[in-house]
C-alpha cells in the first residue's frame, strides 16, 4: 500500500529521487532548496538509497558533475534555486544541447539584487530558452509526482532533454502537506532504468561536446526544438499512464470553470489555489470567470491555451516574474498564440507577488476589476504591477 | 600514419604544437581504458570539429572551467554502476582553464578525493582566444594583453605556483613535467594512475604560435626550460611533503636563463634590457634554491 | 552529414578524414642508412604520422598528414631526417 507522509515540498522531491533510484546526485546547498541535499544525504547515510552523492563546491560544478554522470549513462538529479540556477546558467544550456535527461528540482526564488530568498518565478523563467522541459507544481504532492514523471518523460528516446520541476519557495518547499508516497515496486514498473542512446564507454569510444560550425549548428538547435515538440505527446502519454497507475490526474494546462467563462485567469504554481478561491467568490457574485493553471511551460502548451482561451473575452495573465523593460514573460507567449487569429481575446498582464510578497484573494479580485475596467475602456494592452507603492520610489529627475 | 596513437592524425593543431605531443604521450601512457574530460581550449577545438574527432578513447568536453567537476560526475557514475575498476579518468585543461577559471572546480575535485588524474597542459597564455595573458604567463612575457611598451616590460607579475597550490591539497600524487622530457612525463602519468584518489600533473608544452618560436624547436625549448632551471620537475606522493623530490636535475652548471629566453619572440623585447634579464635570472635562482637545485 | 543526438561523434579517430598534409611547406625526408631505428621521431611527432612496422622497413612518414613542423628532424639523435623545401 502506498504510504502517506506529511512532507515539505523539498523532501517530497527527495523521496521522488529515491523512488526513481537515482544513481548520482551532485548538489550544492542554497535556500530554499537545502532540504533536498539534506534529505538525500540522510537516505544515503541510512542506506535507504544507494547513490553517489557529490558534495560540490558550487552549483556550476554540481550541474557539470550532473552532465559528466549523465553522459556516463547514470540517472541523475539535483536541486537548486535562484542564484544557484543563475550560476548554473552556462551549463544548463549545455546539458540540453548534449541531450542529457537530468532532472532538477527548483525552489522558485527571486533573483538578486536586492537579495531576497522568497518566492517568485524569475529564476526558472530566465532559463526558459535553455532547452529544459519546465514543470511547475501547485502542491507538494505535485512536486513528487512531477519529479517522478519528469524522469520518464526526459529519458524517453523521443525526447532526451533535461527537465526542471519548479515549486514555490517556502510556500511549497517548506510547508508541510500530506503526500502520498507510491510503492517502490509500482514506481519500478512505471519507471524502468535509464537506457542512454550514447554514453562514455571505453568499449565503444565516442566524443561528446564536439565543436560545431555554422555549417551544422542550426541543425543541432533544430534537433533540440524537434525533441521539445515531440515531448508534448510524450508528456500526455506519461500523464495518462501515471493516472492509470497512481490515480492522480495531470494535464499540461489545467482548466477550472472555463466552459462559459468570459474572463480567464492564467496562473503558474502555488498562487493557483488562491486564484481558484477568487474564481469561486466571483462566480458566487455571478461573474463568468474561469482559471487555467500552466503545469508545463516548456514545451509551451499553445494547443491547450488556444483551446481553452479562444472564446474568452479577456485573458488575465498573473505573473511572478518580470522581463524588465517589457512585462511578464508568459504574456507575450499567450499573445502570440492568438497573433494571427481572426477573433481573439483581450490579453492583460499583471505582475504580482515578486520576492515573496503575499498574493491574497482580494488581490486577485482587484486584478479582475482592473481588467474589466480596461475592457470597458477598450484598452489595447496592459501591463500592471499589483500592490507596488510607486510613490515611495526614489526618482532622480 | 601511426595507427597506435590514441590521438589520431588529422587534428588541426598548429604545426609543432607542444600540447598535442603531450596528449599523445599521455594517452600512450594511460592506455585505451581511459575516459577524458576536457575543458574548452585549443586542444578541444583542434580535435573535435564535428563530425570528426581525433580521440580514440571516450571523450567529453563541456565548458571552460569545469573539467574537474565533469570528471567527478563520471567517477561517481562509474562507481554507482560498479564499473569503476580498471578504468582511468583523466581531466584535461590548459593553463587558462586550470590556473584561472577552473581553479575552484579543480580544488573541489581534489578535496572530495575523486579518483581522477587532472593534467594541465601549460603553454602560459590563453592561446585559443589569441594569446592573452593568464596567471600562468611568466614575468616579462609579451602577450596580446601584456604588451611591452613605454610603461610596460610585458607581463608584470610572476607565474602562479599552481602545482604547489595543488600540493597543499595533499593529493595522492602531484608532479610537474615537461613535454621535452617525455619519459619523465610518462613515468609520472603511470605513477599517478596507479594511485587511488586524486592526482595532478602540470605538463609544460611550448606553443610555437603564441611564443613566436620556430615549430621544430618545441621539444628543444621544453628541455631548455628544465636545463636552465626555469621549470623545475618535481613530484610529491601520498600528500606527504617528505616525499617531495626533484626528478630531473639541470646540468651543472645550470644553463643561463637567457639561452631559454632569447629563442622566443615573446621575450625579444627584453634582450636589450640587461637589468630585466638579471631580474629573471634572480627569480629562477631563488626558485631553484627553494628546491635544492644549485 | 548525419546530425547525431547531442552532436555526439560516434566514430573514434575520424579526424583522419582531414588530410592536413596540404599545410606543409617543408618535407621531412628520412635517410634510412643513417637511421638507427631508435623510434624517437615516432614519439615526438605531434601529428602521429610516423610509424615503423619492421626494423627493415624503418620509420615511414605519412605525407597525407605531415604538417612539416620539423620536430622529427630536430630531435633525431642521428641527424637522419632532413627538411627539404616542398615542391608544389
Ligand atoms: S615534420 Fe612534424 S608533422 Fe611531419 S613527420 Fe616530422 S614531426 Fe611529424
Ligand atoms: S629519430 Fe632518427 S634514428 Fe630514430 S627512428 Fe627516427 S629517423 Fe631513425
Amino acid at each position: 500500500m502506498a504510504m502517506k507522509m506529511v512532507l515539505r515540498g523539498n523532501m517530497a522531491t527527495a523521496y521522488a529521487a529515491k523512488l526513481a533510484r537515482v544513481e548520482v546526485i551532485p548538489a550544492y546547498p542554497i535556500t530554499p532548496s537545502t532540504l533536498f541535499p539534506e534529505k538525500i544525504s540522510e537516505f544515503v547515510a541510512n542506506g535507504e538509497l544507494k547513490c553517489q552523492f557529490i558534495k560540490c563546491e558550487s552549483e556550476h560544478s554540481a550541474m557539470s558533475a550532473c552532465i559528466g554522470a549523465s553522459a556516463t549513462g547514470a540517472r541523475v538529479a539535483t536541486a537548486t534555486s535562484s542564484q544557484g540556477l543563475a550560476l548554473m546558467h552556462e551549463v544548463v544550456f549545455i546539458a540540453a544541447g548534449l541531450r542529457l535527461p537530468i532532472v532538477m528540482a527548483i525552489g522558485n526564488r527571486a533573483l538578486s539584487a536586492p537579495i531576497n530568498i522568497w518566492c517568485d518565478h524569475q529564476d526558472t523563467i530566465a532559463e526558459r530558452d535553455s532547452g529544459w522541459l519546465q514543470f511547475y507544481a501547485e502542491k507538494n504532492q505535485e512536486t513528487l509526482d512531477l519529479m517522478l514523471m519528469a524522469f520518464k518523460i526526459c529519458e524517453d528516446h523521443r525526447v532526451l532533454l533535461p527537465g526542471m520541476v519548479g515549486m514555490d519557495a517556502f510556500v511549497l518547499t517548506h510547508t508541510m502537506e500530506c503526500v502520498d508516497i507510491p510503492e517502490q515496486e509500482e514506481v519500478d514498473r512505471f519507471l524502468p532504468p535509464y537506457k542512454p542512446v550514447y554514453k562514455l564507454d571505453v568499449n565503444n569510444p565516442m566524443t561528446f561536446g564536439a565543436f560545431s560550425s555554422p555549417d551544422n549548428y542550426m541543425e543541432f538547435r533544430y534537433a533540440v526544438h524537434m525533441a521539445m515538440e515531440s515531448a508534448v505527446k510524450v508528456i500526455d502519454e506519461v500523464f495518462e499512464e501515471f493516472e492509470k497507475k497512481f490515480g492522480r490526474n495531470y494535464q499540461r494546462v489545467v482548466p477550472f470553470m472555463v466552459e462559459d467563462a468570459e474572463v480567464i485567469l492564467v496562473t503558474i504554481g502555488s498562487m493557483t489555489g488562491t486564484a481558484r478561491e477568487a474564481v469561486r467568490l466571483l462566480r458566487s457574485k455571478g461573474k463568468k470567470v474561469g482559471l487555467l493553471k500552466i503545469t508545463t511551460l516548456r514545451p509551451f502548451p499553445k494547443d491547450l491555451l488556444k483551446k481553452y482561451l479562444k472564446d474568452a473575452k479577456v485573458v488575465v495573465v498573473l505573473e511572478r516574474n518580470i522581463s524588465l523593460g517589457f512585462g511578464g514573460a508568459v504574456y507575450p507567449e499567450i499573445a502570440a498564440v492568438f497573433a494571427n487569429a481572426a477573433r481573439r481575446p483581450k490579453i492583460y498582464d499583471f505582475i504580482i507577488g515578486l520576492g515573496g510578497r503575499d498574493i491574497v484573494v482580494e488581490d486577485i479580485v482587484k486584478v479582475y476589476e482592473i481588467a474589466m475596467d480596461a475592457l470597458k475602456a477598450k484598452k489595447a494592452e496592459m501591463v500592471e504591477w499589483i500592490g507596488v507603492r510607486k510613490d515611495e520610489i526614489e526618482v532622480i529627475k | 600514419m601511426n595507427e597506435e596513437s590514441l590521438f589520431a592524425s588529422g587534428h588541426t593543431a598548429c604545426a609543432g604544437c607542444g600540447a598535442t605531443i603531450a596528449l599523445r604521450l599521455l594517452l600512450a601512457a594511460a592506455g585505451k581504458n581511459t575516459i577524458v574530460c576536457q575543458v574548452t581550449g585549443c586542444m578541444e577545438v583542434v580535435s573535435t570539429g564535428y563530425p570528426n574527432t581525433a580521440w580514440k578513447v571516450p571523450y567529453i568536453h563541456v565548458a571552460f572551467e569545469n573539467a574537474a567537476a565533469v570528471a567527478s560526475g563520471v567517477d561517481a557514475a562509474l562507481k554507482a554502476k560498479g564499473e569503476r575498476e580498471g578504468k582511468n579518468i583523466i581531466a584535461l585543461g590548459g593553463d587558462g582553464g586550470t590556473y584561472d577559471i577552473g581553479l575552484q572546480a579543480l580544488s573541489g575535485m581534489l578535496e572530495r578525493g575523486h579518483d581522477v588524474l587532472y593534467v594541465c597542459y601549460d603553454n602560459e597564455a590563453y592561446m585559443n582566444t589569441g594569446i592573452q595573458r593568464s596567471s600562468a604567463t611568466p614575468y616579462g612575457a609579451s602577450t596580446t594583453t601584456s604588451p611591452p611598451g613605454k610603461f610596460s616590460i610585458g607581463e608584470d607579475t610572476p607565474k602562479k605556483p599552481l602545482a604547489e597550490i595543488v600540493a597543499a591539497h595533499r593529493p595522492s600524487y602531484v608532479a610537474t613535467a615537461s613535454v621535452g622530457y617525455y619519459q619523465d612525463f610518462q613515468t609520472k602519468v603511470k605513477k599517478a594512475l596507479s594511485k587511488k584518489g586524486p592526482s595532478f600533473i602540470l605538463v609544460y608544452t611550448p606553443c610555437p604560435t603564441g611564443w613566436r618560436t620556430p615549430s621544430e624547436k618545441t621539444m628543444e625549448i621544453a628541455k631548455l626550460a628544465v636545463d636552465t632551471g626555469y621549470l623545475i620537475l618535481w613530484e610529491m606522493e601520498n600528500g606527504d611533503r617528505n616525499t617531495l623530490k626533484v626528478t630531473k636535475m639541470p646540468p651543472k652548471p645550470r644553463k643561463p636563463v637567457e639561452e631559454y629566453l632569447k629563442i622566443q619572440g615573446r621575450f625579444r623585447h627584453l634582450m636589450n634590457k640587461p637589468e630585466e634579464l638579471k631580474k629573471i635570472q634572480e627569480l629562477v635562482d631563488a626558485e631553484c634554491k627553494r628546491y635544492g637545485i644549485e | 552529414m548525419k546530425i547525431t543526438i547531442g552532436a555526439t561523434v560516434t566514430e573514434a579517430g575520424s579526424s583522419v578524414r582531414n588530410k592536413t598534409g596540404g599545410w606543409r611547406n617543408m618535407r621531412p625526408v628520412t635517410d634510412l642508412a643513417k637511421c638507427k631505428r631508435c623510434g624517437i621521431c615516432i614519439i615526438v611527432c605531434p601529428d602521429a604520422v610516423i610509424s615503423m612496422k619492421t626494423r627493415e622497413e624503418g620509420p615511414k612518414t605519412d605525407y597525407d598528414y605531415c604538417k612539416g613542423c620539423g620536430i622529427c628532424a630536430n630531435e633525431c639523435p642521428f641527424k637522419a631526417i632532413e627538411m627539404q623545401q616542398e615542391e608544389r
